[in-house]
C-alpha cells in the first residue's frame, strides 16, 4: 500500500471507512487517559490548579504548527506530484489548523488571566501565534474565493508553501521586536525541567490530539470527496436537462 | 535582456501615464500622514516619537495599494497571457515587473519622505534614517507583495483577498524597518543588526519572490 494506491478516491474511501472507527475509538480512549491523568496530577506550587490548563493548551498550540507542516506536505503533492487527494488533505486541514490555533490562543489568554493578570501580553509567543492564526484565516478566505477546487487547491498551495518559508522567520522577527521593546517580560517557561507528574499526562493529552487531529483530518477527506462527487453530479445533471 | 529591460520601460511608462496610478501611492501615503495628526492629537512631541513609525506605516498601506496594479491590468487587456508564453522564463519576467513596480511606485514614496517627516517634525537627521531604511525594505514589500498579486489576479474580488494574503507577511519587514530607524535616532550603535537583517528580507524575497508569483500565475491562468 503506497501513496499512489491511495490516489484512487473510492479505495481511499472504503479504506478509511474501516479505519476511521478505530481511530476515533483510540482517540477517545487516550483523551479519556490523558484527561483523568491531568486531572489527578498535583497542583503546581506556584500556579496551584491553573497550572492543568496546560494539558489542553500545549497540545492546541503544537498542532497549531503540526497542522501547518502537514498542508505544506499536502501543497508539495498538489504542486509537485499532482497527487489527487493531495488538494483535498490540505482543503481540510486548514479549518481544523486554524481551530486548533483559535483554542491554543484562548486557553493561553485564561491561562494569562491568573498568571499574568491580564488576558492578552505582546509577548512574542502569543503574538507569532496570533499571526498564524491570521494567516490560517487568510487561506481559508483564499480557498473559499476561488470555485474550481483545483484551481484554488494550486493557489493554496502556493501560499501554503510561502508561508511555510515565512512563519519561521516572522516567528524570529516578532522575537527580536518583544525582546528590543520589554526586556522584563512576565512570560514564565517550566523550561525542560518539567516533573515527571506533569510530563505523562502532557505527552498523553498531546498524542490524544494528535489522533484527535488525524480522525478529525480523514473525516473532512471523506466529506470534501463526497461533495465534489455530489458536485459533479449535479453539473451531468444540469447538462441532461439543458439538452 | 533587451526584452526585460523593454517590459521594464513599459511597466514604467504606463504606470506614469494617465490611468496609471503610480502616483497614487504617493498621495495616499500623504493622506495617512496627515490622518495621523486628527488621529493622536496635534502633539508635536507625540509626533516626534511616533514619525519613523507613521512614517513606515503609512508607507507599507501606500505599497499595497498599487500592488494589485502589478498583474490585474496585464490581465484585463490579455498581455499577461503573452508574458506567460513568452521565451523569457517566467521569474525573469515577474522580477522585471517586480523591479518596474518598484520604481514607478516605490521610489516615488522614498523621495517624498522627507517632506512628510516635515509636517511630523521629525528631523532631518531621521527623516533621512527613515528614507534609508524605506530604500532597503521596500523592494520586500513589492517582493512579498507581488506573491499575493500573483494569487489575487486569477479570482474575482482579489483586490480584497490581496491585503489580508500579504500584510501577515510584511510583518518582518516593518518589524525590523521600524527597529533600524529607531535605532539610528536613539543610539546609532545599534542601527547595523536590523539594517542588515531588513536587506537581508529583501534580497530573501529577492529569491523567493518572482519563483511563487511564477508558479502561481502559471497554475492560476490556464
Amino acid at each position: 500500500m503506497t501513496l499512489i494506491d491511495l490516489a484512487n478516491p473510492t479505495r481511499f474511501l472504503s479504506l478509511t471507512a474501516r479505519l476511521l472507527p478505530w481511530l476515533a475509538g483510540a482517540t477517545a480512549v487516550l483523551m479519556l487517559i490523558g484527561l483523568y491523568q491531568s486531572a489527578s496530577a498535583p497542583d503546581d506550587y506556584q500556579q496551584g490548579a491553573t497550572v492543568k490548563i496546560m494539558f489542553i493548551h500545549v497540545p492546541n498550540a503544537w498542532l497549531s504548527m503540526f497542522v501547518w507542516a502537514v498542508m505544506s506536505a499536502a501543497a508539495l503533492g498538489t504542486l509537485v506530484w499532482r497527487h489527487p487527494l493531495a488538494d483535498v488533505a490540505a482543503k481540510a486541514a486548514a479549518p481544523l489548523g486554524a481551530t486548533f490555533t483559535f483554542l491554543a490562543l484562548v486557553t493561553g489568554s485564561l491561562w494569562g488571566r491568573p498568571m499574568w493578570g491580564t488576558y492578552w501580553e505582546w509577548d512574542a509567543r502569543l503574538t507569532s501565534v496570533l499571526i498564524l492564526f491570521l494567516m490560517y484565516l487568510g487561506l481559508m478566505t483564499l480557498w473559499r474565493a476561488v470555485e474550481d477546487p483545483s484551481r484554488a487547491a494550486r493557489a493554496a498551495a502556493v501560499l501554503t508553501l510561502v508561508g511555510a518559508i515565512n512563519l519561521p522567520i516572522i516567528k524570529f522577527s516578532v522575537d527580536w521586536w518583544n525582546t528590543l521593546h520589554q526586556s522584563a517580560s512576565v512570560f514564565r517557561v517550566s523550561g525542560p525541567t518539567l516533573d515527571r507528574a506533569f510530563l505523562t499526562p502532557l505527552l498523553v493529552m498531546a498524542l490524544a490530539f494528535t489522533l484527535l487531529f488525524v480522525t478529525l483530518l480523514l473525516a473532512a477527506m471523506r466529506n470534501e470527496i463526497l461533495r465534489r462527487r455530489v458536485r459533479s453530479l449535479q453539473i451531468i445533471q444540469a447538462g441532461q436537462k439543458a439538452a | 535582456m533587451s526584452a526585460l529591460a523593454a517590459l521594464i520601460r513599459r511597466d514604467i511608462k504606463i504606470a506614469l501615464r494617465v490611468g496609471g496610478g503610480a502616483l497614487i501611492g504617493v498621495l495616499f501615503f500623504l493622506t495617512v500622514v496627515v490622518l495621523m495628526p486628527f488621529a493622536v492629537g496635534p502633539d508635536l512631541k507625540l509626533l516626534t516619537r511616533l514619525g519613523p513609525a507613521i512614517l513606515w506605516l503609512g508607507a507599507l498601506l501606500a505599497s499595497l495599494l498599487t500592488l494589485d496594479r502589478l498583474f490585474m491590468a496585464d490581465h484585463e487587456d490579455g498581455s499577461l497571457d503573452l508574458l506567460v508564453m513568452s521565451r523569457v522564463p517566467l521569474e525573469f519576467v515577474c522580477a522585471a515587473k517586480a523591479l518596474a513596480h518598484w520604481l514607478a511606485a516605490g521610489l516615488p514614496l522614498i523621495i517624498a519622505t522627507p517632506l512628510l517627516g516635515l509636517l511630523l517634525n521629525v528631523d532631518t537627521h531621521s527623516t533621512a534614517v527613515v528614507a534609508v531604511t524605506l530604500l532597503a525594505g521596500t523592494p520586500a514589500l513589492t517582493l512579498t507583495g507581488m506573491i499575493g498579486a500573483a494569487l489575487a489576479v486569477t479570482l474575482h474580488r482579489g483586490g480584497l483577498l490581496l491585503a489580508i494574503l500579504v500584510l501577515p507577511l510584511s510583518i518582518p519587514v516593518l518589524i525590523f524597518g521600524v527597529a533600524a530607524s529607531e535605532a539610528a535616532i536613539t543610539e546609532p550603535a545599534s542601527f547595523g543588526a536590523p539594517f542588515s537583517i531588513l536587506c537581508a528580507l529583501s534580497l530573501a524575497s529577492l529569491v523567493i519572490g518572482p519563483f511563487a508569483a511564477a508558479a502561481s500565475l502559471r497554475h492560476g491562468l490556464d
